[in-house]
Parts: C-alpha cells; sequence; structure tokens
C-alpha cells in the first residue's frame, strides 16, 4: 500500500461542516440528518409534516449548486464510468441505503456520532464492501 | 409546519458546503479512499473524523434539551438489533459506493452540475429507493422467520415474535 498525496485541512473543516449542519437539523427539526432516509421517506410517501424533507434536499442541492459555481473543480470527477456501471452503481446504493436503513451520513456521521453499534455495524460492512468492491474492479485506473 | 422548514433549508445548504469543502463530491477521491490495498486517499477518513466528533459534542449538548427548537419531540432511531436487512443492505450499498464513488448526500448535492453521470446515478439511485420499498414487506417477512430460528439475534426486548405471525410470514416469503 502506498499513501497518496492529499490535504488533511479541507478534509476535516468539511467534515467539521458536515457534523455541525447535521447537529443543526437535530437542534431544529429533531430529525437524523441521513440523507437517504430523507429523500426515502419523501419517495415513500407524503404527509404535510414532511416539508422539512423537501426543504432540506433543496438546501442541498442548492448548496451543491452554489459550491458548483464558485469552485467546479470541487466536483470533477476522474473516475470515467461507464453509463452501465453507473446505473449499476445507483441502483445498488438506493436499493442498499433503504433496506440496510441508512447510509454515510445516517449511519456514519449521526448513528456512530450517537455512539449505535447498529450503525457502526452498518458503517464497518459498507466501508468493508466497498473496499472489496474497488479491490476487485481495480480502483481508478 | 412549512415555515419551520427554512431551518432545514439552511441545514441542508451548509451541509452541501461541507461536503464540497472535504472533497466528498469528487468520486475519484471517495474510491481513492476505498482503494486501501493500492495507493490510498486518507481524506475520507478526515472528513468521517471531523463530522462524528462534532456530531458526538453537539448532540450530547442539544440532547439535554427536552425537545427540538421547532419540532414538538426528537425522533431518533432506538432499534439496537443487528438484522439481516441491516448487514444485506450495508454490503449491496458498499458495492454501489465502490462502483460509482457517489453516496446519497453528494450525489444530490452534484446536481447543479447537470453533468450526465451524476443524473444517471441519482435517477437510477431514486429507482433502487422505490424497489427497495416495494421489497419491504417482504424483506421483513424473511428476517422474522431468521429471527425466529435464533439467527442474527443478538437481543431486542421489545420484539417479541409470536410463533404465528412468524410462520405466517415466512410462507409468504418463500
Amino acid at each position: 500500500m502506498e499513501i497518496l498525496e492529499f490535504s488533511w485541512l479541507p478534509a476535516l473543516a468539511g467534515g467539521i461542516m458536515i457534523g455541525t449542519a447535521s447537529a443543526l437539523l437535530m437542534a431544529f427539526n429533531g430529525r437524523v440528518a441521513g440523507i437517504s432516509g430523507i429523500l426515502g421517506g419523501l419517495l415513500s410517501r407524503w404527509s404535510p409534516d414532511q416539508w422539512w424533507r423537501l426543504t432540506f434536499l433543496l438546501g442541498l442541492v442548492l448548496g451543491g449548486g452554489a459550491a458548483y459555481h464558485w469552485a467546479p473543480e470541487a466536483f470533477i470527477d476522474i473516475t470515467e464510468n461507464g453509463t452501465m456501471q453507473v446505473l449499476a452503481a445507483g441502483l445498488l446504493v438506493g436499493l442498499g441505503t433503504r433496506i440496510g436503513s441508512g447510509c454515510t451520513s445516517g449511519h456514519g456521521v449521526c448513528g456512530i456520532g450517537r455512539l449505535s453499534i447498529r450503525s457502526l455495524v452498518a458503517t464497518l460492512v459498507f466501508v468493508g464492501s466497498g473496499m472489496l468492491t474497488v479491490f476487485f474492479s481495480g480502483g481508478l485506473q | 409546519m412549512i415555515r419551520y422548514s427554512f431551518f432545514s433549508f439552511l441545514s441542508g445548504l451548509l451541509f452541501a458546503l461541507g461536503l464540497s469543502v472535504s472533497g466528498m463530491t469528487e468520486p475519484g477521491k471517495v474510491i481513492g479512499f476505498l482503494n486501501i490495498t493500492r495507493s490510498w486517499d486518507p481524506s475520507l477518513v478526515f472528513v468521517m473524523g471531523g463530522a462524528v466528533i462534532t456530531y458526538f459534542i453537539l448532540f450530547r449538548l442539544i440532547h439535554k434539551r427536552s425537545a427540538p427548537l421547532f419540532a414538538l419531540q426528537f425522533s431518533i432511531p432506538e432499534r439496537k438489533d443487528i438484522d439481516l436487512p441491516l448487514l444485506g443492505g450495508a454490503v449491496l450499498f458498499g458495492i454501489g459506493w465502490g462502483l460509482g464513488g457517489f453516496c446519497p448526500g453528494p450525489a444530490v448535492a452534484s446536481i447543479f452540475t447537470g453533468k450526465p453521470n451524476v443524473l444517471l446515478f441519482a435517477g437510477s439511485m431514486i429507482l433502487g429507493m422505490v424497489i427497495a420499498d416495494q421489497l419491504r414487506p417482504l424483506l421483513s417477512g424473511k428476517t422474522k422467520h431468521l429471527l425466529n430460528q435464533g439467527f442474527w439475534k443478538t437481543g431486542n426486548p421489545d420484539k417479541k415474535l409470536e410463533p404465528a405471525t412468524a410462520t405466517g410470514t415466512s410462507s409468504n416469503s418463500n
């Protein structure tokens, strides 16, 4: 294994922003900031008390849009994945996060941050499964 | 409560900025983290570490209150059991994550880039979520069956299974 050069400061700063944003959603709306849960909940049923989901996602989309406007280099995609691979990846992420009740944000950040064993186990499993997948697919060519 | 939804908008906005500052909106960086046996990019350790520690501290402070500022109560998952859907779902999610380099947050935050791969990923992810919701009754039936046989049981005293129910659901799922 070789460790690539990387900048830990933006990674850490971005992480603190993600943690703060998630804590704000808990403080304001009393909800877990799990993106798959928020999106999936919106898809499975609509009721008037779901507005917070829609506006959170709107903030996520517009915040990403603003960041792309200011710093398009933060959205560079060097993977060159083919159509079928992207399609399969999206399907698996959608299926897996809903069946497994969470993703990187819901289990990885909010769940582990609450010291939930269930979320810790889920996170170890999806990181391990992701690492195995990249091992067998060869990573970036 | 439409007017209180403005605050979740602010949270989503900050969340997206955090994702782009941290580099998680670059699928190549995520795959670089998962590529631990070859050339490894440890960025995600710092992203997750920063996010988890911040959330851990703030959650403890927030949870001292009896209720959130703009909702009647905290909605916090209370399940503690490690069941088959949790593990199987995480395995599927990990495979998709490794193939695409996107998890749900960065995918949604990247929609405005208009890149074909982002839109294709987001669309198929939504389709996967809808399919998962259709599968849910079937999956929970199967799990109850397994739980009843003693597999995966790590102790969840709240959910005592009725033998009759378990038999009924297992026959449906087979």
